[in-house]
């Protein structure tokens, strides 16, 4: 291929400025201590201390995952960052009338005004700087229909009794490298409590901010939605452009009772890195959602274009018979990102239903690998999965892989898996170019076409950034 | 005399590093229909492709002015937005993009481009039920995906479909008629001859004369080893028809 498709990719990122704020900063390292001083930080009771320091102490004993991921990284010094970052304000956070101005600002240029009135209409933010949540809008309104949507930090103060019920009932604190230090860490995140019967009439998202230097970001979110009760829930990430790597290391549990039904969007855009892959995100994520009821559905949604490294398996425990567990994934990596990403089906009841529908698109030296698990266990008959892996390479130096693994233990089961790989050709925008659209919007077309399964999943307005977010991470991939 | 529309002056073209365009000259003026005639690998579709401002394609010289522009210096997009159109002997497959989508997107590039208003979808599907018509096809075809799983001929036909929407100046055809039955050929007739306007012209790329049953050409040139070696009114397409290309290839030689 010539030049023509090598360099649609390296726009600026436009997130990448820095908020000046003065700032709460833990010192650099990792102990018992600092776990301690997080916890006080937070006004946190003994039984959460408790399970962070258990959990901490069991994570040192694991080895971090540097084999099986298809990645490529140094080793992390967990000993050099910073785990504790909260801007200082003079009035407490929380209040959105009191917000100091300078965050309001920053979420402004990002885009997600904090002002009620100003808002998208039917969508409510919690939102997320470095390790505390700024506010949350719609708290009230959502309060009237028993709908609990706050800051994790805030649920664990106020609702204690749920946290403790449902934190690490779907990913236990020993669960994973990951999962680990996450709990032994976690700083902020969101909480979601539908109860019984309640259809939430808007849309809950949670937008997160990595501002500090050399910190980690550890967010824990815990959606719970009661029997009959149905969520949609967004999150949307962005950090500054720096040189150093940093760490995002979140844990996010769905957990649906009877009839249930969670609906949880994703659209990353960590900063990527620049072109010789210097900074960048590490995005190392454990998502996973049990569909405890039965008829039950959790359905994930991904567009990830950002970080420089991603890992992750936003995952469903097919528990209750007749449940329904979706994954929809659009990855993309440009420059030198990678990603690992996929998902895990695992059906335990019968009749249970699993699909998965991923769009990898890997442009200039990006390397992106589909690594997907389905599981059928001897006693989910009648259990169904459909895989749809599709991969598109754009140039000569990316890379695309796939790594499905199937284990079917019950014979009545049907799993089917489908693949393809395709490359943009000069051809395809040469042929929509002579219809009259220029490089950029001819690849944003063969791009979009190519998501379009995924696309249609996400909520009405975010399909449209999405689309938007697409076309800026591989402006420049095709020259 | 109408001034050129297109006016092709000692061009020379290489694919990497063979030279496939050795020197042609072609002039064609508003309101004229130009066939372009020659056997396999004389660089017909070249020149097509080059006048559309393919990238594989680098032309080391000569010039070519559309409306006294130098359509070289232009890029592919450019050309399509000053009404320049390739119906594309190999149109590509867009998977999950509508051909009303991509239409309307292509429609409306064009007309931003002139600094006229864009078009909303209601007002593109008025536009289109006049179009279908000319390819005779339902409105179901929109819906489907650009050129994906259709057939050779579907895709030839949804060629002269966005021709007859975009509505070019210069229409170039590359090989259009190949591989259609009758039937195909003749809506292919129709859409051109739809476009047969004072200050519109239109140069068919092809290799066999039966197209030419139904699009009477006002020129017709015949093109060996990159050089037109023979020009003439339409009766020298039903010679070649008679006689082939050979004594022509050996009239160059000699």
């Amino acid at each position: 291929m010539s030049s023509q498709v090598e360099s649609l990719v390296n726009k600026e990122y436009k997130y990448g400025f820095v908020t000046d704020i003065e700032s709460d900063i833990a010192p650099r390292g990792l102990n018992e201590d600092i776990i301690r001083l997080i916890s006080s930080k937070k006004g946190e009771p003994n039984w959460l201390l408790d399970w962070r320091l258990k959990a901490y102490r069991g994570w040192q004993k694991m080895v971090e995952p540097h084999n099986w991921p298809n990645i490529k990284y140094h080793p992390v010094d967990y000993q050099a960052l910073r785990y504790y970052a909260a801007p200082k304000t003079k009035t407490p956070l929380g209040s959105l009338d009191e917000v100091d101005p300078k965050l309001l600002e920053t979420y402004q240029k990002l885009g997600i005004p904090l002002s009620e009135q100003k808002l998208l209409s039917g969508v409510a933010v919690d939102a997320i700087f470095d390790s505390v949540s700024v506010g949350t809008t719609y708290k009230a309104r959502l309060a009237e229909a028993g709908i609990i949507f706050c800051s994790f930090g805030e649920a664990v103060r106020e609702h204690p009794e749920l946290v403790r019920q449902y934190l690490g009932s779907v990913v236990p604190a020993s669960d994973n490298f990951f999962a680990a230090l996450n709990a032994a860490v976690f700083s902020d995140g969101s909480f979601v409590f539908v109860p019984k019967g309640v259809q939430c009439p808007m849309e809950l998202s949670t937008y997160f901010r990595i501002n500090a230097a050399e910190t980690g970001q550890f967010e824990r979110t815990l959606i719970i939605a009661e029997e009959g009760a149905t969520v949609s829930y967004l999150e949307g990430c962005t950090a500054p452009r720096r040189d150093q790597n940093q760490l995002h290391a979140a844990v996010v549990e769905l957990v649906a009772l009877e009839g249930a039904t969670i609906k949880y969007s994703t659209v990353q855009n960590w900063y990527a890195g620049d072109e010789q892959g210097r900074g960048g995100i590490y995005n190392f994520v454990t998502k996973r959602g049990k569909c405890v009821g039965p008829r039950s559905k959790i359905s994930w949604t991904q567009v990830e274009t950002g970080s420089a490294i991603t890992w992750k398996y936003p995952s469903v425990i097919l528990q209750g018979d007749d449940s329904v567990g979706e994954f929809y994934s659009v990855a993309v990596v440009n420059g030198k990102q990678q990603a690992d990403t996929g998902t895990k089906m695992i059906h335990i009841g019968k009749n249970t239903r699993s699909t998965i529908v991923s769009k990898g698109i890997s442009a200039g030296q990006g390397q992106n690998s589909y690594r997907g698990l389905v599981k059928v266990l001897p006693k989910a008959a009648g259990a169904r999965n459909y895989t749809q892996c599709d991969s598109m390479l754009i140039g000569n130096r990316c890379g695309a892989h796939t790594f499905p693994y199937i284990d079917v233990q019950n014979s009545t089961a049907a799993v089917e898996h489908e693949a393809s790989t395709s490359k943009i050709g000069e051809d395809q925008i040469f042929y929509l170019k002579q219809r009259g659209l220029n490089t950029e919007n001819a690849i944003s077309m063969i791009v979009n076409g190519f998501c379009k399964e995924v696309f249609k999943e996400l909520p009405m307005e975010f399909a449209v950034e999405a689309q938007k977010l697409l076309g800026v991470s591989l402006e420049g991939s095709v020259g | 005399m109408e001034a050129a529309l297109l006016e092709i002056q000692g061009l020379r073209a290489s694919a990497g590093d063979t030279e496939i365009l050795r020197g042609i000259d072609l002039t064609v003026r508003a309101g004229e229909v130009h066939a372009v005639m020659g056997p396999n690998g004389s660089g017909k579709s070249t020149l097509a492709q080059v006048i559309a401002g393919h990238p594989a394609y680098k032309v080391t010289s000569g010039q070519i002015l559309y409306q006294g522009r130098d359509l070289l210096d232009m890029e592919p997009e450019e050309r399509a937005q000053a009404g320049v159109f390739l119906a594309f002997q190999y149109p590509v497959e867009i998977p999950g993009i509508s051909n009303a989508y991509f239409l309307r997107a292509a429609y409306n590039e064009i007309r931003k481009a002139r600094g006229l208003e864009e078009v909303d979808s209601l007002d593109f599907l008025d536009l289109l039920e006049e179009k279908l018509r000319v390819v005779e096809w339902g409105p179901d075809i929109m819906s489907r995906a650009v050129n994906s799983g259709f057939s050779g001929g579907e895709k030839k036909r949804n060629e002269i479909l966005q021709m007859a929407v975009l509505e070019p100046t210069l229409a170039v055809l590359d090989e259009t008629d190949s591989g259609l039955d009758i039937d195909a050929l003749r809506i292919v007739a129709k859409g051109v001859n739809a476009l047969r306007q004072p200050d519109k012209a239109t140069i068919l790329v092809t290799h066999y004369q039966r197209l030419l049953n139904y699009i009477i050409p006002d020129r017709v040139h015949v093109l060996s080893a990159g050089r037109i070696v023979k020009s003439g009114g339409k009766e020298l397409a039903l010679e070649l028809e008679a006689r082939g290309y050979e004594w022509l290839e050996e009239a160059v030689t000699t």
